[in-house]
């Protein structure tokens, strides 16, 4: 138990604020037979609630913005957020839009950054490995 | 009476042991199934651990009583199917006290508590959730029932003994009582009551009603934490049970006495072993190999499924047991 389990089972939600889709695919690929993330114990759910991790993508726009916020509340602590693509850390292609109210760390707090537009799903694991080095600060923080 | 309070603890334990094991067999044997390494076999007994420690949130439009006390109540009653099922090669722990029929009823108790959460948590996908688990709930009942009835029907031309209780069905296995009319009846029941399992355990393709995609995790969807992980525990609990169940009902034998194991202790040992391979065929016959084969049915196909076609499935398996019988 304890921050070992946490490590090895993570659950991802992962939460769309207007990307242009390519990063979703790139997080879908990594669950397929070449990538297998299941290996590591890593899955993706369905609802916050049940998440661990947030892998965000996109720009935010601003229908999002609120539901960003609410998606960030509804999970449950010890919780790492995760952007996905330039488009979360810098507006990417979009970032000239009058519709725009990103970046994501303007919104909620950010913990990894996974740079490429879109990144490659190496890429991706290694960002959730980044994660777990974070919330391993996070739970012998709270437990000291 | 020590016995009496520590026996059904120990049982649970080993329950929830076990039950997690099988799931992590599960998903290692899907994930072979689709060319991919697959978790750790001991992923579930981490993602328990890992639920424990996690912050339990309860909405705010929530029912909080229900709310929290529908996961213990999906724990203990699925532990509570336990007691009354032969596990591991030896008669039930409450034999004497509970028969087939009871278990019937008993194997509704963590649906109910499922869809008892699902309605708490005010959320308008749990809501969907929890009915679409009830539309399931009648609809597999059905063929449930037939199957046991018709086996326990079968034993009673036999014996004068409680044909329901599961004594006299390790006693009697239904295929040494058929002739071959009968045995394809028999193979029909089999069927229904392996398309019943993952109803039953709420896996593909019948898992509609925690649908990830559509209902976002449907009953479960505003569960978090320690409640998550009892519902979690839970399931993998009722899946054992019900997995032993299958087993009880058809598959009762013993290889101890076969193959000539004289001292009691050997003969627990070979037979708890070979109980487990029992319950591991089954397991991927009914649950690992169907849900890597097939996708989600919609709930009208689940309903038309169960009601008409398994349905009319168990009952010609019936008629052809009577047949076998009266010729
Ligand atoms: S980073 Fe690139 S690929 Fe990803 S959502 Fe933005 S534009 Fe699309």
């Amino acid at each position: 138990m304890g921050i070992d389990s946490l490590k090895r089972a993570l659950w991802i939600y992962h939460v769309n604020t207007g990307s242009c889709n390519g990063c979703d695919i790139e997080i879908v690929a990594s669950l397929t037979p070449r990538y297998d993330i299941e290996r590591f114990g890593i899955k993706l759910v369905g609802s916050p609630r049940h998440a661990d991790v947030l892998l965000v993508t996109g720009p935010v726009t601003r229908q999002m913005e609120p539901r960003l916020r609410r998606v960030y509340a509804q999970t449950p602590d010890p919780k790492v957020v995760i952007v996905v693509g330039n488009c979360g850390a810098d507006g990417d292609v979009f970032h000239e839009s009058y519709n725009l109210v990103g970046p994501i760390d303007q919104i909620i707090p950010v913990d990894v950054y996974v740079h490429g537009c879109p990144p490659r799903p190496e890429a991706i694991i290694d960002g959730v490995v980044k994660a777990w080095l974070k919330l391993e600060g996070a739970t012998t923080k709270e437990t000291t | 009476m020590i016995a009496l309070l520590l026996g059904p603890i120990g049982v649970a334990i080993v329950g929830s042991v076990v039950g997690l094991f099988y799931l992590g067999v599960d998903r290692r044997l899907v994930a072979r199934m689709q060319a991919r390494v697959g978790p750790p076999l001991v992923q579930p007994f981490r993602d328990v651990g890992k639920l424990m420690m996690k912050e339990s949130i309860i909405p705010n439009g929530a029912l909080r009583w229900l709310f929290q006390f529908s996961p213990v109540m999906c724990v203990m009653g699925s532990a509570t199917l336990l007691l009354y099922i032969p596990l591991f090669g030896q008669p039930a722990l409450f034999e004497g006290s509970g028969d087939a029929i009871l278990l019937i009823y008993l194997l509704t108790v963590p649906s109910i508590a499922l869809v008892a959460g699902g309605f708490a948590s005010s959320s308008p996908y749990a809501t969907v959730g929890a009915q679409r688990e009830m539309v399931l709930m009648i609809g597999y009942e059905f063929p449930l029932s037939v199957t046991v009835v018709s086996i326990a029907w079968r034993i009673l031309q036999v014996t004068d003994a409680n044909a329901f209780a599961f004594s006299s069905m390790a006693q009697y296995p239904i295929w040494d009582l058929v002739g071959p009319l009968g045995l394809v009846g028999t193979l029909l029941l089999l069927v229904s009551l392996i398309s019943v399992t993952p109803g039953e355990l709420g896996r593909i393709p019948f898992d509609l009603a925690e649908a990830e995609t559509e209902l976002a995790g449907g009953l479960l969807v505003e569960y978090s934490g320690r409640n998550l992980a009892l519902f979690y525990l839970g399931n993998a609990i009722r899946g054992f049970a019900v997995l032993s169940l299958v087993v009880a009902l058809f598959f009762p034998y013993g290889i101890a006495a076969g193959i000539g194991v004289t001292s009691t202790v050997l003969a627990v040992i070979i037979d708890g072993a070979f109980f487990l391979v029992k319950v591991l065929l089954v397991m991927f016959v009914a649950v690992a190999l169907v849900r890597s084969a097939m996708a989600r049915f919609k709930i009208n196909q689940a309903s038309v499924f169960y009601l008409m076609i398994m349905t009319m499935v168990s009952l010609v398996g019936l008629l052809l047991i009577w047949a076998d019988m009266m010729l």
